[in-house]
Order: C-alpha cells, then structure tokens, then sequence
C-alpha cells in the first residue's frame, strides 16, 4: 500500500498576495496547514548598514524607504532618537505638523492595507475606493514635501519647512476637460490646511462607504471570522504590537500610554478587539481610521491659530534659510558643513519608539559622537508579526494562510530592511 | 508609568549579585548583565511581579570594532566653530585584537535587548557583553516567543551564536551568502556581486568590482555636542 505524504508547496516570492517578496514554504496535508516557514530577506538593503556610513540627516530618506506605505512615521521614529540624543525638542508647531502628518500616514497606511486585504479576499472594489482617497492623501504629502511618497520631511529640530499656503491645483488636459478641472479643484483653492479639513469633513462618510461594502458582508465574515486567532497572552509572547495587539483585545497605543509630539494634548480613543481574530484585526483598523481622522481635525484647528516657527533656531544641527545662506557667511559656512559633515551628536544610546500604523517602530541608536551613528538598529514592526506566522495559520486552509497574511499588514520593506 | 527611578533602585537591589552595571540616562534605564547570567536575570524580568516584562521588544546585535575611532583627525579653528580635518587615518582601520582588549570593559560584541512592560508601562534595555569566539549567548526563546527572530538576525547579521536556540539560520541574507555582513570589518559593498552569464546561461557570483571608499569621513570632534549651550545644560 502506499503511504500518503504531505505535500510542500513553495508560495512566493513573486506572487501578488505575497504582500511583496515573500517565499513561503508551506506543508500541507491535502488543504490543511500543517507548518509554513516564510523566507524573507528578499528586499535587504541593509539599512542599518548604510545609515552607519552617512552623516545623521543623510538617512532620513532612507526611512521613508522602510515602510514605504507609511513613510513620515517611519522618519518620526528616527529623528526622535536623534533629537533625543542631542537634547533638543523641536518647537511646538512643528509637533503639531508631526502629529498631523502621522495621522494622515495612518490614513494612507490603513486604506492602502484595506484595500490590498479585500483584493485578497476576493472585493475587488474597495481597492479602487481607497486608492481614490490616497490620492487626495499623497497630494498632502507632495504639497508639504515636493515628494508624494518618499518625503525626507521631518528633520532633527523640527520639518522640513512651514506648510504651504497653495494648494497644487490640476489643469485642463487631454485626459481632464474645464468642468472635470473645476470639480477636482473645488477643495484646492485655499491653502494646504483647508484642503485637509474639507478631507477630513468627507472622510468619515467615506468610511462609512468601506463598510457598507464589507462589515456585515456574509462572504468577508465567512473569510475573516474566527481565522487567525491570537489569544492576548500568545500575543504578548509573539511580541505583537499595533493593531495586532489591539486586535486581540489588549489595550496598549504608545500614543496614550508613552505619548510623544503633542499626543497628550489631543482628544482620540484607543478600539480594541476582542475575539482576537481577522475580523476584529480588520474592525480595528477601521475605526482607526476614525479616530486618525478625529486627531486631524484636531491638529488642523490649532495649526490654523497658532503659526509659528517650524524648526529650532540653530544652525549647527538646521539648516538655515536659503535666504540667509546667500546673504551671510556665517549662514553659509553652516548650511556647508551640515551638508557635508553633518553634525556630531554627543555619545550614547537612545531607543525612540512610536506608534506606528502597524506597531510599535523603534530606532535604536548608538552614538560615539561621531557624526555618524554608531549603530542604527530599527526595530520593524511587521518582524514579530510575520514571525509569527506560522503559529496563526497551523491548521487553517490554505486559502486562510492569505488572510491571516494580509490581516498582518505585512510590507517588506521594513522586515527586511 | 512606574517612576523610573525607583524601577532603577528595585534592580539595584534585586539583581546586585547578577548585574554589572545599571545607568539612567535620559530616563532609559540600561543594565549591563554578563553573559552568563542572562537568562537569570530574563527569566526574573519575566516573572516577578514588580517587574513583569511580559514583551520582548527588539534583540540587537552590535560590534564595538571601530567604537570611538575616527577617519580624520581634526584642529579645533576657533573656539566654538567647526574644527579642521588635518589628517587623513588609515582607509583600513587595524585589525581588531581580541587578546588586546578582554581586559578592558569594552569587548567587541554586544547582544542589547529591549524589554517593555505592558502591565507597568515601563521600559528597560539589558545589554551584554561576549569575548569568546564566536561570541555565544544563551539564547532567551523560550522565554519569549519574540526572540526567535531577533535572535536569528543577530546570528546572520554578526555571526553571534545563541545557544539552546531551535533553529539558527541566516534570516535576511541570500541563501549561500558567506561571512557575517554588519560586522565592522565587513565591506560595505560586500565580497561578491551576481550577474546573468550568457554563455553559462545562468546567474554567476563574481568577486565585487567597487572600490571600498568613504564618501563622508567620521569625524569625532572634541566640542561633543553641537551646541555649547545645550552641552553646558546637559552636564
């Protein structure tokens, strides 16, 4: 008689619900999943590594580059260890800017993540709703930086510069008529402030929308509930953070718990899960993307009171005006060195940690007071989650392996690193 | 938030016979545990009610080979500017001498692990020093799920060895890759390179064509921080 053998299946890593370049070794007795093995690495550009041969603010575009779906958290992440180690704080105006732009990354981070997720579970719609309001979003960032993903707009001491007081407004072309010009224009004729509050008056019905198409959805509760569950202590165990943490029901949000920028001083409520599965991981998020909307809101009253400085006034660690530089030695001497050189920063270690959209993202530095880090370890989120892959999905179909996947919110660039 | 202070003193009295050393700077509180003691002192984070670090955060690896070692020298120009670059040092920092440096506190390789405690909210950073070589810890899997991982990479990434771990392989690195990459002696452009060869029709690994070189040389100036004023406050 012949014997019956699992069947090894190799999944990845160009597949498009492997989330990027995931391989995934999977063993499977008929559809079950007994033991899958992700191999990652595939997008190791050794970060950390460069980030130790450049001046400190020379990497600050390579952390947009981690979690490319959520870029401005990842460089929040990185100049708060930076200005921990020097012992500045940046003005409060700037904070607000920082938070805002978190909370619009979230936005970003959570639609995209959405819409990937449903993709997978077979709803091909959402992905089109949400890409239509990330465009609105990336337009913020392309407004605010020049860049639409890859901004480089926090800097140690403060961002980039002040926001804009125009809007970017599309023209009449072969592919817009006059009356399709004037309909996508109709938010932008103020400045970069009042087009994100009009954003922030449309989302919340938006949302609505995303869950019209899915919340009490037979197929997606049939697809998500009671999949991938994760009791709170095996979560804790697996070192889950984020949504994933929430999801399973346990209340912790560095925003609340270990605020930082300006989070104390804003009204926002922490969902939590309870059953632990990709249904709850997914109503989590969602209401996430309320509660972002709500900071927004916030952070956009109080930016349009209080203008102010963006950055802290000395030139040894920002840069100084390009104004300035022209006309003053001294300016350009600075604005010389700290492109060139960089700055030192005084030896030590700091760890910053914020809540990025999938968990906690921490930059751990060590200084030798060098004007180059010593050690830049960052600490990715989706790491411990996809690590703990395995565990979630033994036992499951693999059809559910994709949700459970996709319910992490997995993006390569920051496992990898 | 637990007070950090009086988490710092807890230790202090708890661990005096397992722990080094224990600072507070800008309210991290870092410990210093030798090699042998670590799951000790883990498994007592762990489990013991004041302390309860139920999370582990992040394991890093780090290699103090070129720690403190500057690629220029430099003159201090004025009193409060920039200082000069006089001298170019060595492209090649020297070899690294084991037997030179076991008796001071510095050693080469270092595990830091980053604990988090949910129930207390609060924080602490262990970090330990190895000399053997290789460097061997013993590994803290078991005590949390989380290492696995973590421990993995810093055995890719620096060759550290963590012992009683369940499956130790190469974790980011290309399957085959030889040598230990974020090691401090280990080219930034690495050894090799792989490209298509059309008449082998396949992908051929060839020693690496780029010139080591340092496009911004590290600098460590003597007036440390870049800000008297901050400096003077800070001390």
């Amino acid at each position: 008689m012949s014997s019956i053998r699992n069947f090894t299946l190799n999944f990845g890593p160009q597949h498009p619900s492997a989330h990027g370049v995931l391989r995934l070794i999977v063993e499977l007795d008929g559809e079950v999943v007994q033991r899958c093995d992700p191999h990652i690495g595939l997008l190791h550009r050794a970060t950390e590594k460069l980030a130790e041969t450049k001046p400190y603010n020379q990497s600050i575009g390579y952390m947009d580059r981690l979690d490319y779906v959520s870029m401005m958290c990842n460089e929040h992440g990185y100049v708060l260890a930076i200005e921990k180690l020097l012992g500045v704080t940046p003005p409060i105006r700037a904070q607000y800017i920082r938070v805002m732009f978190d909370e619009i990354t979230r936005i970003l981070n959570h639609l995209l993540w959405l819409g990937a997720h449903a993709l997978d579970l077979g709803a091909m719609a959402l992905f089109l709703y949400c890409f239509r309001e990330r465009e609105d979003l990336l337009d913020c960032y392309e407004a605010v930086s020049g860049a639409r993903m890859h901004a480089t707009y926090y800097r140690p001491g403060g961002v980039y510069r002040d926001l804009p007081n125009k809007m970017p407004q599309y023209e009449a072309s072969e592919w817009h008529n006059k009356s399709d010009v004037t309909r996508l224009n109709r938010a932008r004729e103020g400045s970069l402030l009042d087009f994100i509050e009009d954003f922030s008056k449309r989302f919340p019905a938006l949302v609505d929308e995303y869950e019209t198409l899915l919340t009490d959805n037979r197929i997606w509760k049939q697809r998500t509930v009671g999949i991938g569950v994760v009791t709170p202590a095996r979560a804790l165990q697996l070192g889950f953070t984020g949504p994933m943490l929430r999801g399973s029901g346990i209340e912790w949000d560095l925003r609340k718990k270990q605020p930082y920028a300006v989070y104390d001083k804003l009204d926002f409520d922490i969902p939590i899960g309870i059953n632990g599965d990709c249904y709850d991981r997914y109503l989590v998020r969602m209401e996430e993307l309320r509660q972002s909307n709500r900071i927004i809101t916030q952070c956009v009253e109080w930016l349009k009171k209080n203008p102010g400085p963006v950055a802290i006034d000395n030139h040894k660690i920002v840069a100084p005006k390009r104004e300035e530089m022209k006309g003053n030695m001294e300016s350009l001497i600075h604005h010389f060195k700290l492109f060139s050189e960089g700055y030192c920063v005084p030896e030590g270690e700091s760890y910053a940690a914020v809540e990025h959209p999938k968990g906690e993202f921490g930059v751990y530095l060590i200084s030798d007071g060098a004007n180059k880090p010593y050690r830049v370890k960052i600490r990715p989120a989706g790491f411990s989650h996809l690590a703990a892959l395995d565990e979630m999905c033994r036992g499951h179909m693999l059809a559910d392996l994709v949700a459970v996947l996709s319910s992490q919110d997995i993006v390569f660039g920051e496992i990898d690193r | 938030m637990t007070d950090i202070a009086s988490l710092t003193e807890g230790i202090k009295a708890d661990f005096e016979t397992l722990i080094e050393r224990v600072d507070l700077v800008n309210s991290e509180l870092t410990v210093i545990v030798p090699a042998k003691h670590i799951r000790q002192v883990c498994l007592m984070l762990r489990d013991q009610k004041q302390y309860h670090f139920d999370m582990l955060i992040d394991i890093c690896g780090v290699d103090y080979l070129h720690y403190g070692k500057s690629e220029w020298e430099t003159n201090q120009a004025t009193r409060y500017g920039f200082e000069r670059g006089v001298k170019r040092l060595g492209t090649e920092p020297p070899a690294f001498d084991l037997a030179a440096v076991t008796d001071s506190p510095l050693q080469r390789f270092a595990v830091v692990y980053h604990l988090l405690s949910i129930k207390h909210n609060h924080r602490i950073r262990l970090r330990t020093f190895l000399n053997d070589n290789p460097p061997v810890v013993d590994s803290v899997q078991d005590i949390w799920k989380s290492a696995d991982w973590f421990e993995r990479e810093a055995f890719d990434l620096y060759g550290i060895l963590f012992d009683g771990h369940a499956d130790l392989r190469r974790i980011l690195t290309d399957y085959g890759f030889i040598g230990h990459p974020f090691r401090k002696d280990f080219p930034l452009s690495g050894h090799v390179e792989v490209r298509y060869d059309k008449d082998q029709e396949r992908v051929i690994y060839e020693p690496v064509d780029i010139e080591p070189r340092v496009l911004t040389p590290k600098i460590i100036r003597s007036n440390k921080h870049p800000d008297p004023s901050v400096e003077k406050k800070n001390v």
